[in-house]
């Protein structure tokens, strides 16, 4: 339905912000801090994950899907405001 | 609804625990602040400018429905009914997202209409439409309030706060980022939930498998000496007549929940279609539930696994006194997951409870103002206009949802009856919806009628199936109806609903006068809209992004994975 819309606003879709930058950036985050906590775990907390370094896996598959993301929001940006979706 | 076992459960959070949960909580308000740029007008604010790439759109899709009821349910299913389960998602969700995303999107998306509501006014008239809209606003409202009680209860029982502080605190966080940043602030959290649920997820099904010895050492647990041996590892045993199945008999299965209850929910629900409605164009937007379809073949050995683990390393896990089906999740996250990861499985947890009433909230806040108050309240409004309604009935929304909360914390009952009411209203459209999309002679009454008459077909079997006998395991009727398999129940009231919706609609169409074709345009099979721009001009996609590659692919590894789980 194409319904009449004298004096329309624009829509303000396009200032619309990149949110693999938000991923990338928070899954990087939490994927450092638990490589760290990983490394410096207690006997008796490995122990408790059935002898799993568990902290230390999840920081790495954390941080590498964060970088996955950072890395193709760079490679592959937004198109500019306004511009039509040429490739 | 989830009942938790308050004893026990209470996790041992330390200070980097509540960190992890802090810095995700701030994220939570900040996309709501930055997605608030980008909100200049109603369209905006309702359906995100229809501007989001369809990777987010998908990831959506799944998301809003993977609130925390849902996994804490299917967990608890998972120890209850064993791999059963998986026809909740393989039967239940996957082929009706692909029939979505391949058949019916193109009258959805290419009509342009906002809601699916809004589609039925189009199509019918004026009554089915108030029906329609009415039914799904005060339902999402009122199951907003429940995902927030339930989010209250789990907030107490693993950190000890108080359920009040909880329902605010949580509500508050909710209405931020909806009110701000809209749909946009909605769809962005959820999909960042998605990540987080994983990861916190994936890595209890690693520990826990590794802690009973591998998907062997499972099997041989949960085979000796549980109430599930035998019968836990296979999905489709004891579906023939009598049956012996948890989940019932074939005919239930596959007709009630697989194409009634989940096409219903899945093609016609708009908190799901709006995800869709959103994406940048018809390609995208029928990508959209074909995408989410991927992560939902996956997501039930994610909750299922944990249910069985639970089964095999606590002797009579969900039978004794100390613990129901439903903590199954939560157990194994104190018992497994050391600080850390624990705050990141916590912080799913959380996140998937917000993201539930999120969804709730932001299809109610558009149904409300673009399918009740712009064409029967306030009319001929500016754009400007309907975005403030838009945000006053957000703020108003959450309201009442925190006040159906605390309700529900004094009379837990209630909100049982309250989403039974509303199973109702939803078993029946599915009907509607195909025989309108497929047969341009459907008149507009007979929409009104055939939903009225679905929804009270489905009131009258539940009520009548409580005194056949066959819905009892073996066969054997029960007179305090305690034994009674409430989900077979469930199945075959939905098959009442479309039968009575089918039969009713037809038959009305018989006997009133039908829509002249020129206003189906759009809307219907076989009449295409003349305004609609050319699907020649579209960008075509490129071969991977073929929406029936997306579909048949996910249809065959659930007919592979179906036939290894049989």
């Amino acid at each position: 339905m194409t319904e009449e819309r004298p004096n329309a606003v624009r829509s303000g879709a396009s200032k619309l912000f990149d949110l693999r930058y938000l991923i990338g950036g928070l899954f990087t985050l939490y994927g450092v801090v638990l490589i760290i906590v990983g490394l410096t775990d207690s006997k008796a907390k490995i122990n408790k994950a059935a002898g799993v370094h568990i902290n230390l896996w999840t920081g790495l598959g954390m941080l590498a899907l964060g970088l996955v993301f950072l890395a193709w929001a760079r490679l592959r940006p937004l198109h500019a405001p306004g511009s039509d979706e040429a490739k | 609804m989830v009942g938790m076992q308050a004893a026990g459960l209470r996790l041992d959070v330390n200070g980097l625990d509540y960190g992890i949960l802090a810095i995700y909580f701030v994220l939570v308000v900040a996309i709501g602040l930055l997605a608030r740029r980008a909100v200049a007008t109603s369209e905006d604010f309702f359906l995100s400018g229809r501007s989001l790439p369809a990777w987010v759109t998908g990831l959506a899709f799944i998301s809003a429905n993977l609130g925390a009821i849902e996994i804490l349910g299917m967990a608890a299913n998972g120890g209850q009914y064993g791999f059963s389960t998986v026809h909740f998602y393989w039967i239940g969700a996957v082929p009706a997202m692909i029939f979505l995303g391949l058949v019916m999107m193109p009258f959805y998306y290419g009509s342009g209409v906002h809601s699916v509501p809004e589609y039925l006014r189009r199509r019918f008239n004026i009554p089915t439409h108030i029906f329609n809209a009415l039914s799904f606003a005060v339902a999402q409202v009122l199951t907003a309030g429940v995902n927030l009680y339930a989010l209250s209860l789990v907030i107490k029982s693993l950190l000890g706060w108080p359920t009040s502080l909880a329902i605010v605190v949580s509500a508050v966080f909710v209405l931020a980022y909806i009110t701000l940043g809209g749909l946009s602030g909605a769809i962005y959290n959820e999909v960042l939930q998605f990540f987080v649920i994983m990861a916190g997820l994936i890595p209890l099904v690693v520990v826990g498998l590794v802690k009973v010895g591998g998907w062997g050492g499972l099997k041989d647990k949960v085979n000796n000496g549980t109430p599930l041996a035998g019968h836990a590892f296979s999905s489709w045993k004891g579906v023939g007549i009598p049956w012996s199945n948890p989940l019932g008999d074939w005919i239930g299965i596959v007709f009630g929940l697989g194409f009634v209850l989940s096409f219903g929910y899945w093609t016609t629900n708009f908190t799901e279609v709006q995800r869709a409605l959103s994406a940048k164009d018809l390609s995208a937007a029928q990508r959209t539930p074909l995408i989410g379809a991927f992560p939902k073949i996956f997501i039930p050995f994610l909750t299922i696994i944990p249910g069985l683990i639970a089964v095999a390393i606590i002797p009579h896990f969900g039978t004794g006194a100390n613990n129901s089906y439903n903590d199954a999740i939560p157990i194994l996250i104190g018992k497994f997951l050391p600080n850390g990861v624990l705050g990141i499985a916590l912080t799913g947890l959380l996140a998937a409870f917000m993201a539930g009433m999120a969804a709730n909230v932001s299809s109610f806040n558009t149904v409300f103002t673009y399918d009740l108050w712009r064409p029967y309240v306030v009319k001929d409004r500016e754009d400007g206009y309907y975005l403030r309604v838009g945000r006053i009935i957000t703020v108003i929304g959450v309201v009442i949802g925190i006040g159906t909360a605390f309700i529900a914390s004094g009379y837990n009952n209630i909100m049982n009856y309250i989403q039974l009411l509303f199973s109702y209203f939803n078993a029946p459209l599915f009907a509607t919806f195909i025989i309108a999309m497929y047969w341009k002679r459907t008149s507009p009454w007979a929409g009104f009628w055939g939903l009225a008459s679905g929804t009270a077909a489905a009131a009258v079997m539940h009520f009548t199936g409580y005194n056949i006998s066959y819905f009892y395991p073996g066969g054997h009727y029960d007179a305090s109806h305690k034994t009674i398999n409430a989900q077979m129940l469930n199945f075959y009231g939905a098959i009442a609903a479309f039968v009575a919706d089918a039969v009713v609609t037809v038959a009305v169409t018989l006997v009133t006068k039908p829509k002249p074709v020129a206003e189906l345009a759009g809307l219907v099979h076989g009449i295409p809209d003349p305004n609609a721009p050319d699907p020649k001009d579209a960008p075509k996609p490129l071969w991977w992004q073929s929406p029936k590659l997306l579909g048949f692919t996910a249809l065959g590894i659930t007919a592979v994975l179906s036939v290894i789980f049989l």
